[in-house]
């Protein structure tokens, strides 16, 4: 008989079972689930502009909700109209529009459009009204960046819910106010300066746009920093740290108090006991099969 | 039997000069032999009891490096992100532990883990305690002293987690005085005097410091030390199982096994709390930045064991009165303190209460099987309940993130299940126990299934049938029948009806008792165990197995499970039920 | 009976079948290996090592649980290991635990005196490098700990008996006989003068911790009535402690978080003062004109150009309220989730708030930044009792 199958019956086996089990489990979620798709990358905006361009592709994609001309579908989606070009790089660069549905927050998700697209078709809409215009590569830099007022600012007017960790909150009727992973700079610019959905605007009067900087800074260094203590379980604070303690601490310690006041067993390699102590290991009686076993097995402690 | 040891002549010498002076050999030999019994769940004291020495140690060498003071600084330390910005010391002394003192983040960490683990570890063993009935006479006191260390284990994580000065903790510290401004008439006057003035002024962490590093762990320490006293001298409680009688304690002794095995435990404890700090980031303070009045995080949650307050506070509606120049604001004050009344004043008075319903005065050292107490466990349940309704409750803003549920959708079937989930746990588990009841008497009446199949003579196929060992046996009939006290109004023999049965008390008595009382019997094995006896009794019917009330021992004289003469049954036991009551 | 009988030890066979689970009688004794039962002889007299017999403690150990060795009426505790090969084995196993835990704790004084710290990479190393060398040895000591205890040590089990913890009778009688001895002679109860004065003596002494903490804080008097908001006071955002102006905040769906100028690093009256201003559209805002007793609490005239300042101090139990939903016009309070509409006049909608969020009215001073045009006219913050 194969050593594991000699302790199939061992206690120990199920745990073991259930451990791999768990560890198999794991690594083909790991295998098969991949990263989430990231959006266009952000470049500096191309000085060629092809309002035509945009318009075509505009009234191929965006008009069917937003009308032709961007003037808006009460009920469905609003007026373009003065939007501006940040808003539309924003919105379509983090995937969230074309939205896949009516009324629905919107998520970011992959985008289908190059950025060569979304430059035109974000030109075409700023034609239409004016509005806050895509930041170029030197309004983003956060060089020279204050990263300790960018604290203040994000702690004031961000955190509360978007989470100081970064890890995003809920707001009401089901929104929620996404995590701060995978914005560029050039987005979170432009979601500050256009308001996208429930998110307020931050116009560069009350946070300018040097401010704004240092709160890209702020949040890029953030979330690039390594977290010295370990794994961050989330950054959502006590609520995953009571779970570890429990689940994990807990558990684990129940398991290894079970283990340190289990009964003894006659061990695997007992060869030769001590004459006049120990059981007679299986003395050449009756041969046991497994409905012998001792009823420690009923026994519900 | 070989005791060929050498004492080393430095070690006996100085036990000699000890012993000179203390009379010690007798005392210690005596402690040394001391019985310990083996089972898991006995441990879980001992998982808070090493967590504390633990949260002693760190906390000594955190104490070397904090600062409890709330002066303002500018940071210029290593975490370059913060450079530049105000801070009170207790926050900078903070993040220099954490970047700027080699061990500190480590140090840091296991100590935040230990007090979570504390408490965590008191929840789980005041439950096992609860389930098994260990809280009886004698031990009542022992219970008591154990509440108050859950309450003080609460306040001393409340102040701890505090200390930093950083923004979740703070906007923890400002619900806590917005609550306290809230209460009626002195409201004003305590939030002030905790605070030295408005919120947040400048006293709140050196106060806390003092509190949480002095006051409440002397406290602990004394109230562990009379715990465990009590507890080694009325020695612990134990498991049903063969040979443990009521005046018996069956283990391993103290020298060298128990001792052995609690230095095992503690190193076990110890590195699972250092593994959790190396790999499992907790507070990490510096994210959230330095406390500010201004500002405030999503998923601003306190610490676990607080989080019944919080779900209480999330879930409460807006009830508030104004009369006459005063305002009562009952939607601050009921959960401010209306969970944890119920939940440690009803621990508080458990065990008076079930002695009051039960009449059940005697000495009780081996613990109840959780099912055998249907009503304990169904009202055990029932508050397990509440305190997790509650506690999902606080917690719902990330629920409603992370799961992708609305909102105000969580809090009104919270607001539902605080009042249902109860109801509803109580009546299951109820009925859960007796059907493990049920399933007990079973198993003794039928024995084990062996799934061997054999033709009797006359052509009769059976199922042969084996009975439980001995060892089962007895933790199965270690059941004691619940006392029944006279029904309300019933009259004795003189005609006279009992005192203690009158009136609305006697009444509430009545039915508390009858609820106490209703257990499955255990039929009396005639035949295949399918006679008429077979079926389940509640606490009226069946006389034979009512104990007397008060009787010393209560030892389960009442189990009639047919004396051995089990026929049919695979016949096997020889040793007549309730031998090993005798001692 | 059939040989299936005895394959499963069914009546009285079971005992056979190598399960030496033995029954005993009363402090009876067991002979052999387990195949015999044997009821009967009373135990030998306990030895007594050194000393009178202790109350209460049995030296007779219980007969050991069926599969491990020991308990066949010896009363000491084994010098030997019950299996000597898997005890080799096992202290192998212990001392090579023990030998890695050394070496682990060796490595972390290693790591501390190796590994510095002062930025976060390197404090993340230095965490990893301790944390994990101290779990190591740790969790060595207790696997050495424990198969020590477990596979090392003999299996032994002892029984102990529980002395009464009720006191005799006569211990009781001779307790209050002495009581009673010791009061008479202390006169306690003979000279009431006596005790009533005693009492009456501790008295003041009991109070006095409670009075010396008087001086704790200071009586709070109406200081919850009033922030530090005043006529002409600026707004200032917070952070950059710029004024601001309607110009500047002319974007509608704007909110940023304003504090009073002057005291903008005061957090004492921060926690009282913080506000927010919210930007709205023409026609959006629909603030109702409400009074609280005689008192103005709420208007239009307090805004300026659509823009409304609201207390971010939340009335529930003071959390600063700040998520600002632009779509829905809804302030939620992130931390019990209280609900206020920002074009009604922060009336709640949600949650546990008890009062809408008081309104700061807002003028402009001469060179056109928004300043306050008083102090709020009702208390901000949580409720109180003397609020009124």
């Amino acid at each position: 008989m194969s050593w594991i199958k000699a302790r199939r019956r061992r206690p120990v086996a199920g745990y073991a079972a259930l451990l791999l089990g768990l560890v198999m489990v794991t690594v083909l979620y790991g295998a098969v689930a991949g990263t989430g798709g990231g959006g266009a990358q952000a470049q500096s905006p191309s000085s060629q502009s092809d309002i035509a361009a945009g318009e075509t592709l505009f009234n191929f994609n965006c008009s069917s909700c937003h009308g032709f001309g961007g003037v808006g579908h009460a009920g469905v989606a609003p007026s373009l109209i003065g939007a501006g070009a940040a808003a539309v790089d924003f919105q379509m660069s983090t995937g969230r529009m074309p939205a896949k549905e009516v009324g629905a927050e919107n998520e970011r998700k992959p985008t289908t459009f190059t950025q060569q697209q979304i430059y035109e078709i974000a030109d075409y809409v700023q034609s239409l009204g004016g509005g806050p215009t895509i930041p170029d590569a030197q309004q983003v830099s956060t060089a020279g960046a204050d990263t300790a007022l960018g604290e203040e600012l994000f702690s004031a007017n961000c955190a509360q819910c978007h989470n100081a960790g970064l890890s995003g909150g809920a707001l009401t009727y089901g929104k929620d106010a996404p995590p701060l992973t995978q914005a560029t700079a050039t987005q979170i610019y432009e979601a500050m300066l256009t308001g996208p959905e429930a998110m307020p605007v931050f116009g560069d009067g009350a946070i300018s746009p040097q401010a704004k900087r240092d709160i890209i800074a702020y949040v890029l260094e953030t979330r690039s920093e390594t977290s010295p203590g370990g794994l961050t379980l989330g950054r959502m604070g006590p609520v995953t740290e009571g779970l570890v303690i429990f689940l994990g601490g807990m558990g684990f310690l129940v398991l290894i108090a079970m283990w340190i006041t289990a009964k003894r067993r006659e061990p695997w390699d007992a060869a030769g006991s001590l004459p006049g102590s120990g059981s007679g290991s299986g003395s050449g009686s009756v041969s046991v099969d497994a409905l012998d076993a001792p009823g420690d097995a009923w026994t519900e402690h | 039997m070989s005791t060929d040891v050498n004492i080393p002549k430095a070690l006996s010498g100085t036990g000699s000069w000890l012993d000179d002076r203390f009379h010690g050999a007798r005392g210690l030999r005596v402690f040394m032999r001391k019985v310990f019994p083996d089972h898991w769940s006995f441990m879980l004291g001992e998982i808070a009891l090493w967590s504390f020495v633990i949260l002693l140690l760190t906390g000594t060498f955190l104490s070397l490096f904090f600062v409890p003071s709330m002066n303002e600084v500018v940071y210029h330390g290593s975490y370059i992100k913060l450079d530049g910005i105000r801070m009170s010391e207790a926050y900078q002394s903070t993040l220099n532990i954490s970047f700027d003192v080699r061990g500190g983040l480590l140090m840091r960490q296991i100590h935040h883990w230990a007090a979570d683990l504390f408490m965590a570890a008191l929840t789980i063993h005041m439950l096992r305690v609860f389930f098994t009935g260990a809280y009886r006479k004698p031990r009542e006191v022992n219970w008591l002293i154990g509440i108050v260390l859950f309450t003080l284990g609460l306040l001393e994580g409340l102040f701890g987690y505090s200390l930093p000065d950083d923004q979740l903790s703070g906007a923890g510290l400002r619900i806590f005085e917005g609550a306290l401004q809230g209460i009626p008439i002195v409201g004003t006057y305590l939030a002030f005097f905790l605070f030295g003035g408005p919120f947040p002024g400048t006293s709140i962490v050196p106060r806390m410091y003092i509190i949480h590093v002095l006051l409440i762990p002397g406290l602990i320490l004394a109230l562990i030390t009379a715990h465990l006293f009590i507890m080694v001298h009325q020695k612990h409680t134990q498991m049903p199982a063969k040979g443990n009688t009521e005046r018996n304690v069956t283990g391993q002794p103290f020298f060298p096994y128990f001792m052995a095995k609690g230095g095992a435990w503690f190193f076990f404890i110890f590195g699972a709390l250092a593994f959790l700090a190396t790999f499992a980031q907790i507070n990490p303070v510096w994210l959230y930045g330095p406390y500010t009045p201004v500002a405030i995080s999503s998923a601003s949650q306190p610490d676990f064991y607080m989080g019944i307050l919080e779900g209480a506070l999330r879930m409460m509606p807006a009830w508030e009165y104004s009369r006459l120049g005063h305002t009562l604001s009952l939607g601050v004050l009921i959960p401010f303190a209306l969970p944890l009344t119920i939940i440690l004043g009803g621990a508080t008075f458990w065990p008076f209460f079930e002695q009051w319903a039960t009449g059940d005065k005697s000495w009780h050292n081996i613990n109840d099987r959780p099912r055998n107490a249907p009503v304990r466990t169904g009202v055990g349940m029932a508050a397990v309940v509440f305190y997790g309704v509650l506690w999902a409750e606080g917690a719902n803003d990330v629920i409603a993130d992370k799961l992708q549920v609305p909102l105000y959708t969580i809090t009104w079937i919270a607001r539902i299940l605080v009042f249902v989930g109860p109801a509803v746990a109580f009546i299951a588990t109820r009925r859960i126990c007796l059907g493990l009841q049920r399933k007990d008497r079973d198993l003794l009446e039928h024995g084990l299934e062996t799934g061997i199949i054999r033709q009797m003579p006359n052509g009769e196929f059976i199922e042969v049938e084996r009975p439980v060992s001995e060892e089962s046996r007895a933790v199965l009939e270690a059941k004691k029948a619940p006392a029944l006290l006279p029904a309300p109004g019933a009259e004795d023999e003189n005609g006279v009806p009992s005192p203690a049965s009158r009136g609305a008390m006697g009444w509430a008595r009545g039915v508390a008792n009858r609820a106490f009382a209703e257990t499955i019997v255990a039929g009396n094995g005639h035949g295949n165990g399918h006679g008429p006896n077979g079926h389940e009794a509640d606490g009226h019917a069946d006389g034979h197995e009512a104990a007397a009330v008060g009787a010393g021992e209560g030892s389960g004289s009442g189990h009639e499970i047919g004396s051995g003469s089990s026929e049919g049954s695979g016949g096997a036991t020889a040793l007549p039920p309730g031998a090993e009551d005798e001692s | 009976m059939s040989e299936m009988d005895e394959t499963l030890g069914v009546s009285g066979g079971f005992e056979d079948a190598g399960d030496p689970e033995v029954l005993e009688g009363p402090g009876g004794s067991v002979e052999s290996a387990g195949r015999h039962r044997v009821i009967g002889t009373p135990p030998p007299t306990p030895r007594l090592l050194g000393g009178s017999a202790e109350p209460g403690s049995s030296l007779v150990p219980a007969q050991g649980s069926p599969v491990e060795g020991g308990g066949h009426g010896e009363e000491r505790m084994s010098g030997e290991s019950d299996y000597p090969s898997h005890a080799r084995n096992a202290e192998r196993l212990v001392v090579f635990f023990f030998l890695l835990a050394f070496f682990a704790g060796c490595g972390f004084i290693a790591a501390y005196i190796g590994l510095g710290v002062f930025s976060v990479d390197k404090v993340f190393r230095s965490n990893l490098a301790l944390g994990l060398s101290l779990s190591v040895t740790l969790f060595s000591l207790g696997m050495g700990a424990l198969i020590w205890v477990r596979h090392l040590m003999p299996d032994y089990e002892m029984v102990e008996e529980r002395h009464d913890l009720r006191s005799t009778n006569a211990e009781r009688a001779a307790f209050q006989e002495y009581f009673k001895e010791g009061t008479a002679a202390s006169q306690f109860v003979r000279r009431p003068m006596v005790r009533r004065t005693l009492m009456l003596a501790t008295l003041p002494l009991a109070l006095a911790p409670v009075v010396l903490l008087r001086d704790a804080g200071p009586l709070p008097g109406t200081s919850l009535r009033h922030t530090v908001w005043s006529r002409g006071r600026r707004l200032l955002v917070y952070g950059t402690n710029q004024p601001i102006s309607p110009a500047e905040f002319s974007a509608p769906g704007g909110m940023i978080t304003i504090v009073p100028d002057g005291y903008q690093d005061d957090p004492d009256a921060l926690a009282k003062a913080a506000v927010i201003i919210i930007k709205f559209r023409p026609g959006e805002l629909n603030i109702p004109t409400r009074y609280a007793g005689n008192t103005l609490i709420g208007t239009p005239n307090w805004t300026i150009d659509n823009i409304v300042a609201y207390s971010k101090i939340c009335t529930h139990v003071g959390c600063p309220v700040a998520l600002y939903e632009q779509t829905t016009h809804h302030i939620l309070c992130p931390c019990h989730q209280s609900t206020f509409d920002a074009t009604t006049g922060a009336t709640v909608i949600f949650g546990p708030a008890p009062r809408p969020l008081p309104q700061l009215p807002l003028a402009l001073d001469s060179s056109g930044y928004l300043v306050a045009a008083s102090d709020f006219t009702q208390p901000v913050g949580p409720s109180f009792w003397e609020r009124g």
